[in-house]
């Protein structure tokens, strides 16, 4: 079965496809959340969430919003965002800055091992800031190129050819 | 349109992270549709973006379907890897058919063995019947001729007596004149001992004039005890000496066992 047909039985609210579904992306939703919200835990319950809601609203897929994946991330980022936002999770973190999701890494780095760092730091490796810095905001923060040209200061069309760089690299750096 | 520009203008890369408009979206997915290397690229993207999300995953859960299967209001047993245990399952009852597959053919191996076994053995007990039987038939052909030879109406019957060494014994000959032939019937003789043998002798009466005719060579295995003779001479009587083997040029008189007068 591909993808397309999987999704299709997803959609017909099929458990067994929604189970495969589950498998194959569940860990990407969870790095994508903790790297916004840099909880464990708080991140593995909101993953939960995302895919409640995925279950919920299944039908609202359709190919011509994109790719799958990046409707789940969608949904992934904005769950997170909303947790952000959330009067607990201000609480409970009070003093963490937000920052990229590499200085959130590379602080864990040694304690938190179910983190692969060491695989996402080879991915990362001899990446510039900037590039980790864009990677962070569409990637990971869901902003529209417009939104991350204004964050960064830098014309429309450079983020464009900037993204290209950096992701070749990163294609580059996942083969090694 | 080049398609290798617009590939590398990284249009892609803000397509697959959901960064572009409505309408800049619909665009790329219809290039897409119509380029295989668009939609080749796109796949390449998006699994590199997998690889970045998925290194940075706190983990899941051993059982984390199975909470989200549940808070999702299913009650009925969890779909789980029902293809894979399926598949498992599959596997292993296709190794225990196997391997009893194999133990059925090599049980069936041994049988057959055993089998040939048996029918070798049977076969040899056949052969070696249908041998003595042939045996049988050959000896019953050679005493049958034997039979006729003696029964012969050319045959002349001499009844040789026990002598002074060997009273009790006694044997005959069959002499047939016509073919030059004579049958000792030894029946009536001792086993020679072990260095010895009997000698046949033609005699001449007046003056005595004997003539060997011959040994009884391999007395002991001569199951009829009748020998034939060469006996060209025109005798006038039979006598059997006990001579050291191979044979004497004169008989032994001594030893003279049997001796007979051939019949006018």
């Amino acid at each position: 079965m591909n993808l397309e047909q999987l999704i299709e039985k997803f959609q017909q609210k099929d458990s067994q496809a929604f189970k495969e579904l589950y498998d194959m992306y569940a860990n990407n939703i969870c790095g994508v959340i903790y790297v916004i919200i840099k909880d464990k835990e708080r991140s593995q319950e909101l993953c939960q969430d995302v895919f409640m809601k995925v279950w919920d609203k299944s039908s609202s897929y359709n190919t011509s919003k994109g790719r799958f994946f990046t409707w789940l991330l969608n949904i992934a980022r904005n769950t997170a965002i909303d947790e952000l936002r959330s009067k607990s999770h201000k609480n409970h973190k009070k003093n963490q800055p937000l920052d990229s999701f590499v200085g959130k890494l590379e602080q864990d780095n040694g304690l938190e091992n179910q983190v692969n760092t060491i695989g996402l730091q080879s991915m990362l490796k001899g990446l510039k800031e900037k590039c980790v810095l864009l990677i962070d905001l569409l990637y990971f923060k869901g902003y529209t190129q417009k939104e991350a040209a204004e964050e960064l200061q830098t014309p429309i069309g450079t983020i464009k050819t900037r993204i290209r760089t950096c992701m070749t690299q990163i294609r580059q750096n996942s083969k090694l | 349109m080049d398609v290798a520009k617009y590939i590398s203008s990284g249009v892609l890369e803000l397509y697959v992270a959901g960064a572009l408009t409505a309408e800049e979206n619909l665009e790329v997915q219809e290039y897409a549709k119509k380029y295989p290397e668009i939609r080749q690229e796109i796949a390449e993207i998006e699994l590199a973006i997998l690889k970045v999300t998925e290194a940075a995953s706190p983990g899941l859960h051993k059982n984390s379907f199975q909470f989200l299967y549940k808070r999702l209001g299913f009650t009925a047993p969890l779909p789980s890897n029902t293809k894979k245990i399926w598949a498992t399952y599959l596997g292993w009852a296709a190794s225990i058919v196997f391997a009893v597959g194999m133990l059925w053919m090599f049980l069936q191996n041994q049988k057959l063995k055993t089998a040939i076994e048996v029918t070798q053995q049977k076969r040899q007990t056949l052969e070696e019947q249908l041998y003595k039987a042939e045996q049988i038939i050959t000896d019953n052909a050679a005493k049958e001729t034997l039979f006729n030879q003696l029964r012969n109406k050319d045959v002349n019957v001499i009844a040789l007596g026990g002598q002074k060494v060997a009273p009790a014994s006694y044997a005959k000959a069959y002499w047939n004149k016509t073919q030059a032939k004579v049958f000792i019937d030894a029946k009536g003789l001792p086993e020679p001992p072990a260095g010895f043998t009997y000698q046949v002798w033609s005699l001449q009466l007046d003056p005595l004039v004997p003539t060997s005719i011959g040994l009884l060579k391999d007395f002991k295995n001569n199951g009829t005890a009748v020998f034939e003779l060469d006996n060209p001479n025109e005798s006038q009587a039979f006598g059997i000496t006990l001579e050291p083997e191979g044979g004497s040029e004169a008989p032994n008189l001594e030893q003279l066992y049997t001796l007979g007068a051939v019949g006018p």
